[in-house]
């Protein structure tokens, strides 16, 4: 047994996390900062968060994650890091020469106070800042909410400090895509494009996590909204921000500050969700729907109706990060699954608390949700009654092995497959692909497990 | 020095580049002020008839933006040190990302099955999840009920707790919870001061964590185990299984491990580690602290042995021979060395001719760096530059060096500890004369000749190379492979380069001892085989031209 010292018996915690469902602020930061044409993410804090963001990042993407540090000693944590933020915006424009510097803070800098805007405008009075180069922030602090959080402000940053508007509105969509991965940004887009609608796409770390192999390093790759798109933002007809916690805060911005008007929907994961954004896709660009995308949606509720039987009253255990919990929910109910346990540790809210117990209203079995809640609490959970399918990041393998259960990684951090930076989880073809993987996993178990007798050959 | 043929060896060293050339390609783009820092940490190394090197600049801080390897001092004290003992709750104290990162991340290999209790908390990852309230209040009423769920959770026999960087700002004082929760659990719970912050990388944090183990558990129990031969073995972290291989061949020549720090161990293996005979250095950098401390104590005297590489394994294994000097011991020795060495070299010959004279750089830690160059050379593999993330001076030019090391700030806020000869227990295992004389026979104590003495001269060494330098080393040199971590992986090999981890061994391993040199070669040599470094132009970029040709005819 791996995780051989977790018990069914559940007592109460009110201190101790024990195997996180979350992550800290800085990395959703950086992981958003990275989807900006030519940007050097930057962490104003102990080197070693830059350090541990990177690795984590690259151990997921098996790509490179450029980001820099202020590299804080004992001295700039007492006197404040302004000298070493100074130092490093010039010493990064000088030798790595990016567009745009995406500061994100840590608990180090936020809990000593450092005024990122002041250091910066000292930066620029002082010519470290090149003309027609950028230097941006989002407070991140690590004792506040979640990667997702960080994640949320480093956006919502992207529109306080570049979005403007000229004054007309174009026929442009904004599409704010959420904590999703490089192929799911791609996916959103093509969507989109295929109804001949015109998105800016934010961030949008496609071509950045998931580029080629040309035997040339770039250090920038091609991929990544740019500062001028990001500028066009303010002047774009509408934005459709998807995941209320990655993405809500940065559409109600763009709206408050370019009066662009917004529209929050879940991530698009699975049917309804999907059909809820291309819907709105349709009436905020006044498009119709092309037959190529009816043809989607149909071929995703063909295979349902065709694989339906091994899908239903099966019992499904969720852990992840909120937006994703929600649409992933509201995609298992709709195929007649049943998401009995579901725990993220983003403190996400008692409004989505109850969204998430609304979805799961319908089923029969005892339902236990826990928002902020630890991976240890669920498998407590699992251990009390299992379930048939387990669906989460690359940590919840040592629960799926310790109790033999079939199990889909989906989420983040996935550090041990291949697939989520290329194929996508969202829209029509997204959810054929979960339902996909789904399926691959109960029906290996349930050949693995059959007698020879019941083996069979069509299925 | 100086010889026509010296001079030659050095140009193929640098690959026949001017090393003042070189020097400069990588200093020229940086402001004045780095470029005269980061010229400090680049030498050209040079080893005089006396045996010294030049001095690098090295333990010194980070630039700020210039993109270095290194992580932090938590790093190091947790995640290093620390990380690998099974049955020690480790509870980070802070918010939950430093406890998140360093759970699981690491490849240590551990059985627990080998302690009557089959304790195992490395699966688990436990912090104090921090929030704003701790911040502006103060967190150790959360640490305190954090430690005692634990308790209540888990029954552990210990419990550690690891400061990130905010704990020591807001002042949570740790060691006074740990000290009123040992009191209270009546079990063993210490603290460790190792924010983030602290000291310029992951290096504070070993010290920090060698005075910790020294200080709340080493010598805590004098059971004396049975066997003979009894040995320590320090700065062995069994990434993917090398502890375990080298068990293996400690128990065929009949060796006694008594605790190993810390790959593969239990906190009962630290409390007892002072009844052994013998400390083996294998990690300098990471450990030296708790062997110089176990010898001032304890009376044990440390020897730097080398597992990396098949060569160095039979050279490590003599020492120790030496020395215990039994002949029964000896005998097994040679025994276990001429069973093991020839399927080695069989091995070795199988790949020499697709490795032989391939170029290597090592850019890593802050002993793999220098223990791997064995391994490639053992392939006929050559080094052309190397340098160390973290390490200290003395593990690039030996410690002879050690009354030089100027001690700056970052360095002096690292506690180090007063230890005295323990009253009743201070056993020195061996007297001055036999010390002498086994010296004499090249048996050196307390000795470390670094890194630099062992490379061929003109050789560059580069301490914390920065992702620019590691470029334009990439550029001028096109070596055949590159050994770093994971966050330089992918960027290598981006340049259509092989790049091979030896923080984590690409999720391979073992490489220790013989059957990891084993592994190692067949790794490097499918690495620097493989046909897929040659499919990166398709055959319309690699001829453009006839295309537009054809196109018009």
């Amino acid at each position: 047994m791996l995780l051989r010292h977790t018990h069914p018996e559940i007592k109460p915690r009110s201190a101790l996390t024990v195997n996180p469902a979350k992550t800290c602020q800085p990395i959703g930061a950086m992981y958003a900062a990275l989807g900006i044409h030519g940007c050097l993410p930057h962490s104003h804090g102990s080197q070693g968060c830059y350090a541990y963001h990177r690795s984590a990042l690259t151990r997921h993407y098996k790509e490179p994650v450029m980001a820099a540090t202020s590299a804080f000693t004992e001295g700039a944590s007492v006197f404040g890091g302004q000298a070493n933020l100074l130092q490093a915006i010039d010493n990064i424009f000088t030798v790595y020469e990016p567009e745009v510097i995406a500061v994100h803070t840590t608990c180090l800098s936020e809990t000593i106070g450092d005024d990122i805007p002041q250091i910066v405008s000292k930066a620029r009075a002082d010519g470290r800042i090149p003309e027609g180069k950028y230097v941006f922030h989002a407070n991140t602090p690590s004792y506040v909410g979640s990667h997702v959080t960080g994640f949320a402000n480093m956006t919502k940053a992207m529109v306080d400090y570049f979005a403007e508007s000229n004054g007309r509105k174009n026929t442009t969509i904004n599409v704010i895509p959420g904590y999703v991965e490089p192929a799911d940004m791609t996916e959103v887009r093509r969507l989109a494009s295929e109804m001949g609608i015109a998105t800016i796409v934010f961030p949008d770390t496609a071509n950045v996590l998931n580029s080629a192999m040309t035997g040339k390093y770039k250090m920038f790759p091609e991929g990544g909204v740019t500062i001028a798109q990001l500028k066009q933002s303010g002047s774009s007809r509408g934005t459709i921000a998807l995941g209320t916690l990655a993405s809500g805060s940065a559409g109600l911005a763009m709206d408050a500050k370019c009066k662009v008007p917004c529209q929050t929907l879940n991530l698009p994961i699975g049917l309804h969700d999907t059909d809820l954004f291309v819907d709105a896709l349709h009436h905020m660009a006044g498009v119709n729907v092309p037959e190529s995308i009816d043809l989607e949606r149909g071929q995703l509720i063909d295979a349902i109706t065709d694989w339906h039987q091994y899908l239903y009253g099966k019992r499904v255990g969720l852990v992840g990060d909120p937006d994703q919990l929600l649409s992933l929910s509201r995609f298992l109910t709709a195929l007649d699954m049943r998401p009995v346990y579901i725990a993220t540790g983003t403190p996400a809210g008692k409004k989505y608390e109850q969204s998430l117990r609304d979805t799961l209203a319908g089923i029969p079995d005892d339902v236990q949700v826990k928002v902020p809640g630890d991976m240890f609490l669920f498998h407590q959970w699992i251990k009390n009654e299992p379930v048939d399918l387990l669906i989460g990041n690359t940590y919840v393998k040592y629960i799926a092995r310790d109790e033999d259960i079939p199990y889909v990684r989906f989420g983040f951090p996935i550090l041990d497959r291949m697939g989520h930076s290329y194929f996508p989880s969202v829209g029509y073809r997204g959810a054929l692909r979960l339902l996909e993987k789904i399926l691959d996993a109960l029906l290996d178990r349930k050949e693995r497990d059959c007698s020879d007798i019941a083996f069979e050959l069509v299925l | 020095m100086g010889t026509a043929a010296d001079s030659k060896k050095e140009m193929l060293a640098l690959d026949g580049k001017d090393p003042g050339t070189v020097r400069r390609k990588l200093l020229e783009k940086y402001p004045p002020k780095i470029a005269r820092k980061r010229d400090k940490q680049i030498v050209v190394n040079r080893i005089e008839p006396d045996g010294t090197v030049p001095e690098i600049q090295s333990n010194v801080r980070t630039v700020p933006g210039l993109i270095s390897q290194r992580g932090c001092c938590y790093a190091g004290c947790k995640g290093v040190v620390l990380g690998p003992t099974r049955d020690i709750i480790n509870i980070t104290h802070g918010p939950v990302g430093c406890g998140f990162y360093s759970w699981l991340t690491r490849r240590n290999q551990t059985d627990p099955e080998a302690s009557p209790d089959g304790h195992n908390f490395m699966p688990y990852c436990f912090t104090t999840d921090m929030q704003e309230e701790q911040i502006i209040f103060g967190g150790e009423k959360k640490l305190r009920q954090a430690i005692q769920e634990a308790f209540d959770n888990f029954a552990p026999k210990a419990i550690a707790v690891f400061s990130t960087c905010p704990v020591g700002l807001i002042g949570d004082d740790v060691h006074a919870v740990c000290r009123d929760m040992k009191e209270k659990l009546g079990i063993n719970v210490f603290g460790f001061s190792c924010e983030g912050y602290k000291g310029v990388s992951q290096s504070a944090g070993h010290h920090i964590a060698n005075n910790g183990i020294f200080t709340h558990v080493i010598g805590t129990d004098d059971t004396v185990r049975a066997g003979e031969f009894k040995i320590n073995l320090l700065g062995e972290y069994n990434i993917g299984g090398d502890a375990f291989e080298i068990e293996r061949i400690f128990d065929a020549c009949g060796l006694t491990l008594v605790s190993t720090f810390s790959g593969n161990s239990s906190i009962d293996q630290f409390a007892n580690a002072h009844t052994a005979d013998l400390n083996l250095i294998m990690c300098h950098r990471s450990i030296n602290y708790v062997a110089e401390m176990m010898e001032k104590k304890f009376g044990l005297p440390w020897i730097k042995i080398n597992f990396i590489g098949a060569q160095a394994t039979a050279k490590s294994l003599r020492k120790i021979a030496q020395y215990f000097d039994d002949p029964k011991l000896t005998e097994r020795v040679e025994a276990v060395i001429a069973a093991e060495l020839p399927t080695v070299e069989m091995a070795a010959a199988q790949v020499r001719p697709r490795t032989e004279g391939k170029k290597v750089m090592l850019f890593v830690g802050g002993s793999r760096a220098h223990h791997y160059q064995e391994l490639f050379s053992e392939m006929g593999m050559r080094t052309l530059s190397a340098g160390y993330e973290f390490a200290h001076r003395d593990d690039y030019e030996g410690r002879r060096v050690l009354p030089d090391i100027k001690v700056d700030a970052d360095s002096r806020n690292i506690q180090e500890l007063e230890v005295l000869p323990d009253a009743d227990r201070y056993r020195p295992r061996i007297d001055e004369c036999r010390a002498g004389e086994l010296a004499a026979q090249g048996l050196q104590f307390s000795e470390y000749d670094g890194m630099m003495t062992e490379m061929v001269q003109g050789s560059l060494i580069i301490d914390d190379i920065s992702h620019h330098e590691t470029e334009r080393m990439i550029a001028m040199f096109k070596p055949d492979l590159f050994c770093a971590g994971i966050k330089e992986k992918y960027v290598i090999q981006k340049h259509g380069i092989p790049l091979k981890q030896l923080h984590s061994y690409d999720y391979g391993g073992p490489y220790a001892g013989f059957k990891g040199a084993i592994n190692f070669y067949e790794d490097i040599d499918r690495m620097v085989s493989s046909r897929i470094w040659g499919y990166l132009k398709a055959p319309w970029q690699k001829n453009p031209e006839l295309t537009a040709k054809y196109a018009f005819e």
